[in-house]
């Protein structure tokens, strides 16, 4: 079987859906249609760079220019989990929350899952190596940024319960219980979701994909399956992960609210 | 008399450095403009603000005591006080008893089921009083008062004074009570100190 290769006129065919509705959003002052369109115009940059990228690196399979694409690859998710938060931590912390609990998460879970779970030779292999890797830090971003989103925002919302429980001799750990749990929950719940949906809601993509490049369906699906798992053990451990680290960073070493430690972030 | 508290040169970002000593059983009022850092004074007391300088309860260092176990004794109240479950008796502090809960609901003036009250049908005096009663079971021995009458009339603002009142008389705890009113000022007596540019002039 081989896959109909679609041509420049094909994209921009669908291209023109796209504008077709930033320009309805423009219509109904949504004030989004800008963002709209950076977003179309970067989707087709970074995917085209990374094409040319991915095809550079399989005709040059080596273990430092895998493990270099795939640093590139935390780094930069690291950054976008930053750009979504409503109320960013100052300092190196910004950054760090999200791109350590990645690291921890997104990075280990793919190294395991290949050398334990797939297998190919070598372990490294960049044709599973970078994709597996990056539908990983796909989700497990949204993930975390999810949860410590939500966690800022309701510490924020909530400072004065806060520090009326602190104030009653409460630590920190459970003035915060159920709102690093709630931030925990609502960091997870997509990944749930997505569990609970695939293939009767939706077809997942990895696994459309597949089919589409002609692939077996049952083979298809345990692709799937597996990524499923994998990718809700990395949200799951990276979202608690960065949420502790976070409420964490929220408290002082006297266990007082730092809400100095925040900056206003995205929409001010 | 050896200061219960003493602070000295404490000092944070809009105030100090100053030096402050409570005697035990006395009750300090302080006042001062709006904005001239009343409430940062007692956060920065009840360590819930960072400050530096000392700060000693009966001698003993804040730094040497855990921040719970410093907040407990070093009570902070506010003025408006916050509530995060559907019912009183889930607000209390941790180890509560039920008879010290009686004797002080009586002498805030409310009901033993005031317990079972929903927070959600609580009158603003009701609530003060119960933020004061919360703050008490933890038996402190400084009660930081940040207007704590600000938002009552007349009546539950009398209630409150005499259960701070008997409450300093019974345990040898002391008071610093932030307060607006001048009429209350003459009402509760005792040391009246003014933060003034960040400094408390006698």
């Amino acid at each position: 079987m081989t896959v109909i290769s679609l041509s420049a006129w094909d994209l921009a065919a669908a291209s023109l859906l796209v504008i077709g509705l930033a320009g309805v959003t423009l219509w109904a002052r949504l004030g989004v249609g800008r963002s709209l369109l950076i977003a179309a115009v970067r989707t087709v940059l970074q995917l085209l760079l990374v094409g040319l990228v991915l095809q550079a690196l399989f005709d040059h399979a080596r273990l430092g220019l895998v493990a270099l694409m795939a640093l590139v690859m935390v780094a930069i998710a690291g950054y976008e989990v930053m750009a979504r938060q409503e109320r960013r931590f100052a300092g190196v912390w910004g950054y760090g929350i999200g791109a350590v609990t990645m690291f921890v998460s997104a990075f280990v879970v793919t190294v395991l899952a290949l050398t334990t779970m797939i297998g190919p030779t070598p372990w490294w292999e960049p044709q599973y190596a970078i994709p597996l890797l990056g539908m990983l830090l796909g989700n497990t971003m949204t993930g975390i940024a999810l949860g410590l989103d939500r966690l800022t925002q309701t510490v924020w919302r909530e400072r004065r319960i806060i520090e009326g429980r602190l104030a009653l001799g409460e630590n920190w750990i459970s003035a915060t219980a159920t709102m690093r749990r709630e931030a925990a929950r609502s960091g997870l719940m997509p990944t749930i979701n997505a569990m609970a949906a695939a293939g009767v809601v939706s077809l997942p993509g990895m696994m459309t994909g597949q089919i589409l490049a002609g692939v077996p369906p049952v083979e298809a699906v345990k692709y799937q399956i597996l990524i499923m798992f994998l990718i809700s053990a990395g949200t799951g451990f990276g979202a608690l992960g960065a949420v502790w680290l976070a409420s964490k960073r929220l408290f002082d070493e006297r266990s007082r609210l730092r809400l100095d430690r925040l900056r206003p972030g995205r929409r001010g | 008399m050896e200061c219960l508290l003493e602070v000295k040169g404490l000092q944070t970002a809009q105030l100090g450095p100053l030096d402050l000593c409570l005697q035990p059983g006395e009750l300090v009022q302080i006042t001062g403009a709006s904005g001239s850092g009343k409430s940062l004074l007692l956060r920065a007391i009840a360590d819930l603000d960072p400050s530096a300088g000392a700060v000693r309860l009966a001698g003993q260092d804040r730094g040497d005591v855990l921040p719970p176990d410093w907040r407990r004794q070093v009570a902070y109240v506010p003025a408006e006080t916050a509530w995060w479950a559907p019912e009183v008796a889930e607000h209390l502090p941790v180890g509560w008893q039920k008879e010290q809960a009686l004797a002080w609901l009586e002498r805030v003036s409310l009901p033993a089921e005031a317990l079972d009250w929903e927070i959600e049908r609580l009158s603003s005096g009701e609530r003060q009083r119960l933020g004061l009663l919360r703050a008490l079971l933890n038996r402190p021995r400084v009660l930081l008062l940040d207007e704590p009458t600000a938002n009552l009339d007349l009546e539950n603002t009398r209630r409150l004074e005499r259960a701070v009142r008997s409450y300093l008389a019974d345990s040898g705890a002391a008071a610093l009570w932030v307060s607006h009113d001048t009429l209350q000022r003459g009402r509760l007596g005792g040391r009246i100190v003014e933060l003034r540019a960040g400094r408390l002039v006698p």
